[in-house]
């Protein structure tokens, strides 16, 4: 017996893999065939041996439980999702004018806020962010850029087009993840890397790298840069560890950096302080700095922002650039990429109700049954009302508490998310939602990773693809199908 | 280099040192008691003992028979020195240091440290002992073999051969402890040919035999074997070439000019011994005073490089 896939059938949702039972889509058809000439055995001896490797290369997530946090085994599924070279192009394209609009938005933000002034963007929700630093107002981080690193979240709809979901512009992660889901599907499916026209991912790192020099005030050929994790217990802590490891620089916690007199940042080091000028950090902005932010918090370093905003070091995201990462600020992203480029935007916006204007309200309330609510500063898939999939009391809760802080509300209809085929227990064939983070570095340049981290809910219907919830990854093939 | 990762390097180091030597330690005692002539009484306790595990055994086990004292000190979650805890502590100061060491370290700790928790229940009984102890080891070794193939001897390298010499000069003196010990233990039944037994254990669980038969040229007997682990210059698991070992790392490393003081102290403690008279409550005491001076040494180390400056 092998894979079904003449009845492996997706009903009217759009499958990445095929266009009707039975007919791989192009990008997939090398795939599809392949998967089709293993039998039962082999299928099963491949998802092993990814689960074998997974452990060997000891990549986990961490699960916060009342036991203590426990290191899960990354799920993932062997059947990677593929998308033509051509399309993704476009994508590409739609990214990087994204990223310019939102970073020429937080810089004004900060200094001039142009924007409000002309009525485009209005200043309530401004006042009201929870994420606009007051402290940041004023600096100027080179090249204008605040969000180096944004990660996006792309869905796609019944018949296939992208929408923008959400961009992750403070601490995003999963790059790691998807670099890691490369090297698990290479060993697992060897075969096919030889065949097929498959766009490696595998540059991220020394991009990442570049980009973080390009930033940095001391112009050295070799200048210090670190990444600032929080320490074993963060749920990226792997990911934090992998990317320092695979740039080469040093991995630090607060503790291993102290600021100077002269405003400058330091690691200690077994010879003394050694100066340290670009920190990709990974600590949420209220942990930056104790002298200015909490100052409960231990896993910062004081003086910190003084450092920063003197222009010594250069902090990747910018504190304050999370203004952007918003889901009230995010409906005005097509707005921002008329006023700030003059460009119409490439890649759409979902449909997106705002709580806060009364009408938009009104309109939310009555449908609740049909409409994904969300709380504006969430992450994680945390602190959501799925309409459709939620009881009569979960609404009338939501209901009530959106009457409570309109502001800190957004709605969007329940979209009809893509699927793929995805191996579920008994070897069988069943499709899975999922969606898909590229990741966009900005410095001097740009930089839109080929593909990105394809997330899928692996429980049957669930559209929740986060990790810590259920859900697990593939890897995400962009296969140029007009290579000889 | 990070002040904070030179200390878990150190750290990994040592404790993987330490699980070496603890499967070492296990299985050869396996074997010792296996030998033994019938009537002579040597107890699996000792372990716990010269471990100096005394009281954190006792928090848990009433009976000190081999079942709880192998239990103890391979398996117990409870027991921080226990091996699996051991494995554990390289794998988490190895995951917040993966940025020094290539990943098929890493990938080897994991192996190891699976092989470990899967197998252990193997280790504590009796039947499949032997292959338990001897995959740690050849685990051990092989992220060792790692490790020396892909590092360069730059400063994690120096951290690296402090801790693992510390760690094993340390388990030396407690090997030779147990080897004193044993035979104190025994002396009013003393048979003919006990001390050859017991020294060529202590010999064989530092996988030293080859080599202490090569340098001494005689049968085993505990001064020559005593002086032998003390103080040959080659082999590598003698006090004397740990020490050494230790020297030239120290040496290597920025301002370890406050620190030849203290290398000096430790070579300075020297015990002749000429005859099966000097093993006994002097010997001891002597090793504990090696013991103690390696303590100090790992002070000095940490407050020159690991203390936040």
């Amino acid at each position: 017996m092998a894979l079904d896939w003449k009845h492996y059938d997706s009903g009217a949702l759009f499958d990445e893999l095929i266009s009707s039972p039975g007919n791989a889509r192009a990008p997939a058809r090398r795939l599809v065939a392949y998967l089709a000439s293993l039998n039962d055995a082999e299928i099963e001896s491949r998802r092993r041996m990814a689960e074998a490797t997974i452990r060997q290369m000891g990549v986990t997530f961490t699960v916060y439980s009342e036991e203590g946090n426990i290191d899960r085994a990354w799920p993932f599924d062997i059947i990677p999702r593929t998308i033509a070279a051509r399309q993704w192009r476009e994508v590409e394209a739609g990214l990087k004018q994204r990223l310019r609009a939102l970073n020429r938005f937080i810089d004004d933000i900060y200094h001039d806020q142009r924007i409000i002034a002309d009525g485009v963007f209005p200043a309530e929700v401004l006042a009201q962010s929870k994420n606009f630093r007051p402290e940041c107002v004023g600096a100027s981080p080179p090249f204008g850029v605040w969000a180096h690193i944004c990660g996006t979240d792309l869905v796609r709809d019944e018949r296939g087009r992208f929408f923008v979901l959400e961009d992750n512009l403070r601490v995003p992660s999963g790059v790691a993840y998807m670099l890691e889901n490369r090297a698990i599907t290479k060993r697992v499916l060897p075969e096919l890397f030889e065949s097929d026209a498959i766009l490696p991912v595998s540059d991220y790192p020394a991009r990442l790298f570049d980009m973080l020099a390009a930033l940095s005030p001391r112009k050295l050929s070799n200048p210090g840069i670190v990444v600032l994790t929080p320490g074993i217990y963060n749920s990226a802590y792997f990911e934090h560890a992998y990317l320092a490891q695979q740039m080469g620089v040093e991995l630090v916690e607060g503790r291993d950096l102290v600021v100077g007199d002269d405003d400058c940042v330091y690691m200690r080091t077994i010879a003394g302080r050694e100066r340290v000028d670009v920190i990709y950090r990974r600590i949420d902005d209220l942990f930056l700095d104790p002298e200015v932010f909490n100052p409960e918090s231990t896993l910062g370093v004081p003086g910190l922002m003084r450092a920063w905003r003197a222009g010594q070091v250069a902090l990747a995201n910018a504190p304050g650039a999370g203004v952007a990462d918003d889901k009230v600020v995010y409906a005005y992203v097509p707005q921002m990429i008329e006023y700030y480029l003059g460009e119409k935007p490439l890649l759409a916006n979902v449909e997106t109700f705002l709580c806060a204007d009364p009408a938009q309200r009104a309109y939310v309330l009555d449908h609740l049954d049909e409409l994904v609510v969300k709380p504006a500063n969430e992450s994680g898939g945390y602190g959501m009302l799925v309409g459709p999939h939620a009881t009569r009391k979960e609404r009338a809760e939501f209901a009530r508490r959106i009457q409570a802080d309109p502001r800190n509300y957004i709605a969007q209809p329940t979209l009809k998310l893509s699927v793929a085929p995805t191996l579920v227990d008994g070897g069988r064939l069943e499709p899975r939602h999922l969606d898909l983070r590229p990741f966009v570095l900005q410095a001097e340049d740009m930089y839109v990773t080929t593909g990105g981290l394809t997330r899928v809910a692996l429980r049957k219907g669930s559209l929740v693809v986060n990790s810590s919830q259920g859900g697990g990854s593939k890897d995400t093939w962009i296969v140029d199908t007009d290579a000889k | 280099m990070l002040s904070s990762v030179a200390e878990r390097i150190y750290w990994a180091a040592r404790y993987l040192e330490r699980a070496e030597n603890t499967a070492r330690l296990v299985s050869v005692y396996d074997s010792l008691l296996l030998d033994l002539p019938r009537g002579i009484d040597i107890s699996w306790y000792n372990l716990v003992e010269l471990n100096s595990a005394t009281e954190a055994f006792a928090e848990h086990y009433r009976v000190r028979d081999e079942r709880n004292v192998v239990k103890f000190l391979l398996a117990d979650a409870d027991h921080a020195g226990a091996l699996v805890n051991s494995l554990r502590m390289v794998r988490e100061n190895l995951r917040t240091t993966r940025d020094v060491f290539a990943p098929e370290v890493w990938e080897f700790v994991n192996d190891l440290f699976y092989f470990a928790t899967d197998n252990v229940a193997q280790g504590t009984g009796r039947k499949l002992r032997h292959q338990f102890t001897g995959g740690i080891i050849r685990g051990c070794e092989q992220v060792n073999g790692q490790i020396a193939a892909t590092t360069s001897r730059d400063a994690p390298w120096q951290f690296i051969q402090l801790g693992r010499h510390l760690e094993r000069a340390d388990m030396t003196t407690r090997i030779l402890d147990a080897g004193a010990v044993a035979l104190l233990q025994s002396a009013e039944r003393a048979q003919v040919n006990l001390g050859q037994i017991v020294w060529g254990h202590v010999l064989r669980s530092l996988s030293a035999e080859l080599a202490y038969r090569r340098a001494v040229r005689v049968r085993v007997a505990g001064p020559e074997v005593a002086n032998f682990l003390l103080n040959d210059p080659y082999f590598p698991r003698t006090i004397r070439f740990c020490r050494e070992q230790v020297a030239s790392a120290i040496r290597l490393l920025p301002g370890s000019e406050s620190m030849l003081g203290a290398l000096e102290e430790v070579a300075a403690v020297y015990y002749p011994i000429a005859s099966i008279e000097d093993l006994g409550q002097a010997f001891r005491d002597y090793l504990n005073e090696i013991q103690i001076r390696i303590g100090t040494m790992h002070e000095r180390i940490r407050d020159a490089w690991f203390a936040q400056r």
